[in-house]
């Protein structure tokens, strides 16, 4: 024991080794803390990100290293009205889902502020399809709208709607709509958790104030809650956006792009040409179309959330 | 007008009874405060007056119109928030012109209303600001001038001032007192503070676990309080009590127990002739009790040892030890004291209270 703490005296009083006092800058201390982040990023988004880019400007296939062929991958996938179809797709989704996410999360979100019995309990229970891994839910769904089995057939049929079946997943409309409604249930939840936490920073006595004041109910909502809720809005919405344009498992798992291509996404058209076919040049040129458009939008959400900071 | 009247008020929170049985009227221009300890339930009277709580049962009117279903707007009512409630999205011009807005003034007429007021209140300068840039003051004067704007009948206070220190709470409640004064405007009032209380009601509701213990002028309730709780609650320091047994010895009654034992003066032993061999509670201010000297010799005296001695500059409080019991007295800043002296210490005769050692009721 005794021996053990005069050698222990020792080290201590020793001078620090090199290392040691590097480490006492903080520049450097600052550098080697971020080493594992700066390694991470740069294996797993940095690295396959260029690799993306080199691969889009060559003519390799599954197999083939290919050649530097300059932008002709583009411009072939702009003449390509799949593609066109799936970059129309993907607006129409991104949109017509962030809409009704927003409209009914809100809705939700405002339903569930209000004090009622079992109100914790209700409030887990509606986050239960933004917990169920997707594949799962959406094959779930896949069977409900199957042609066959479908138990919306069925409901709609028995209430007397409809007096045939409704081939919800091969007619081309039909198919978009369903995928949008399975986008919007799984993302509901998102929207409506999100939301809720806004609303509980609104104090309940500015809504009573205001009803002193004389704003009716909607006016309470207009002038009130909605511009004070409007910065976490804006965050959920621009996550949301960026989530649901990328989206690739509900639309794969529904309907697989079809029928007849009239469902793709850029992930999932991305997905078919450059591993379903073996064109992996192509495929990166057209996940790379996204970018542009995903960049804007985090863009935007950087430019606002500062704003919002610095207000 | 601004006439307010509580027809047997009762508010059910579930099972719990938060306010039971409230009566009260309020007269045109008076300002009537609410007082008591936290949960009494004297906010939510205050917040069933302006239509943010259901009454379970009773009438409210104002001005001969029962508004048990009217919605706060309808009510012409305006309030004041313990924390302000200024829309924080809102410069402090709009905050004042919301209600205005809402209620479709002309623009001419919201301008004139919101400037005149912000001119009472000497805020003209921030009416650009956003409520998050002010200070505490600030920001009270705008919940004012909120309320101020809309030219209501009543004006509903709630705990306005517990959110400022203590040196600007005592300029605000001046200033409050000021306002009613210029404005006449029927004001209730909700506050924990006794001060508060005293300083600015016509009238005080002292309120307890729902109930209304008494309804009076601010000296009516220090000198004549109708119970052991408003007798403690009203007045700072608070009033000392002593459990006495009350016995007769050569025609006058005695008040004893095992630290003191006083001869009753006539007036109060008058009071107790029916309480002769029971226990009652004997109750006396501290600004009622003094050092004892030549001239206190009739006054009932009794011994008692200095335990604390609290130098306030304008008067000492002296913590005493009487028996079993500690007392409180407030004595002239001059007095020679140290801890540990024995006193003899005198009671002002006239100003001695009694109280039914059950009931708590005066006597």
């Amino acid at each position: 024991m005794a021996i053990s703490a005069v050698s222990d005296t020792t080290l201590r009083e020793a001078p620090p080794p090199r290392r040691r006092r590097l480490l006492e800058d903080e520049r450097w201390l600052a550098f080697v803390l971020l080493v594992p982040t700066i390694v991470l990023l740069g294996m797993f988004i940095a690295y396959p990100f260029i690799r993306g880019i080199l691969l889009s400007v060559t003519s390799s296939r599954v197999g083939m290293p290919g050649d530097f062929v300059g932008l002709a991958n583009f411009h072939k996938i702009f003449n390509d009205g799949i593609f066109r179809t799936a970059v129309y797709n993907t607006f129409l989704y991104t949109g017509v889902t962030t809409v009704f996410k927003l409209a009914l999360g809100l809705w939700l979100a405002m339903l569930l502020n209000r004090n009622f019995r079992g109100k914790a309990f209700t409030r887990a229970f509606i986050l239960l399809p933004f917990i169920i891994p997707t594949v799962l839910s959406t094959f779930a769904w896949k069977w409900m709208f199957d042609p066959t089995f479908s138990v919306l057939n069925w409901l709609l049929y028995h209430l007397g709607l409809i007096t045939g079946r409704i081939n919800w997943l091969g007619d081309p409309d039909l198919a978009m709509i369903s995928i949008i409604i399975v986008n919007i249930w799984r993302g509901v939840p998102f929207f409506a958790i999100s939301l809720l936490a806004g609303l509980q920073t609104i104090s309940p006595e500015l809504s009573e104030a205001a009803a002193i004041d004389g704003a009716k109910p909607w006016q309470r909502f207009w002038h009130i809650t909605w511009p004070l809720l409007l910065p976490v809005t804006m965050v959920v919405v621009l996550f949301s956006v960026i989530q649901t344009f990328a989206d690739f498992q509900i639309v794969y798992v529904m309907t697989g792009g079809g029928p007849a291509n009239a469902t793709h996404l850029f992930a999932t058209y991305a997905y078919q040409i450059g591993i379903g076919t073996g064109l992996l040049s192509e495929g990166a040129a057209i996940s790379l179309a996204m970018f542009p458009v995903l960049f804007l939008v985090v863009i935007i959400q950087l430019l606002y959330i500062r704003r919002v900071e610095v207000r | 007008m601004g006439q307010v009247v509580l027809k047997g008020i009762n508010k059910f929170f579930d099972s719990v009874h938060a306010v039971k049985d409230v009566n009260l009227q309020i007269r045109d221009k008076e300002f009537v405060v609410f007082v008591g300890p936290s949960g009494c339930g004297k906010t939510t009277t205050l917040r069933m007056i302006a239509g943010l709580e259901a009454i379970s049962s009773g009438d409210i009117s104002i001005d001969g119109n029962v508004v048990n279903e009217l919605a706060p707007m309808d009510r012409d009512i305006a309030m004041v928030f313990q924390n302000y409630a200024l829309y924080p999205h809102m410069s402090v011009y709009d905050n004042m012109a919301f209600g205005l807005k809402m209620r479709k003034f002309e623009k001419l007429e919201i301008d004139k209303r919101v400037l005149e007021a912000a001119d009472i209140l000497g805020i003209g300068e921030l009416l650009k600001r956003r409520p998050r840039q002010l200070s505490g003051g600030q920001r009270q004067r705008v919940a004012l001038g909120r309320a101020i704007v809309r030219h209501p009948r009543v004006f509903l206070f709630d705990e306005p001032l517990s959110n400022l220190d203590a040196k600007l709470r005592v300029q605000m409640r001046v200033e409050l007192k000021k306002l009613h004064l210029r404005l006449g405007t029927t004001a209730i009032y909700v506050t924990h503070d006794q001060v508060e209380a005293m300083t600015l009601g016509d009238r005080v509701v002292v309120m307890k676990d729902g109930v209304v213990q008494q309804v009076g002028e601010p000296l009516e309730l220090y000198n004549q309080p109708a119970n052991k709780f408003v007798a403690g609650f009203i007045g700072s320091p608070a009033m000392n009590f002593a459990a006495v047994t009350v016995t007769e010895a050569n025609g006058s009654l005695i008040a004893e127990n095992s630290g003191l034992r006083i001869k009753l003066p006539d007036e109060t032993a008058q009071r107790l002739r029916g309480h002769i061999g029971r226990e009652v509670l004997l109750g006396v201010r501290p600004e009622d009790l003094t050092v004892a000297d030549s001239a206190d010799l009739d006054h009932p005296c009794f011994d008692a040892v200095i335990e604390v001695v609290e130098q306030l500059g304008s008067e000492i409080l002296l913590d005493m030890k009487v028996g079993e019991s500690i007392m409180v007295a407030s004595v002239e800043p001059t007095a020679r004291v140290r801890v540990g002296d024995k006193l003899r210490v005198a009671m002002r005769p006239s100003r001695l209270h009694v109280f039914d050692a059950q009931t708590e009721a005066a006597i």
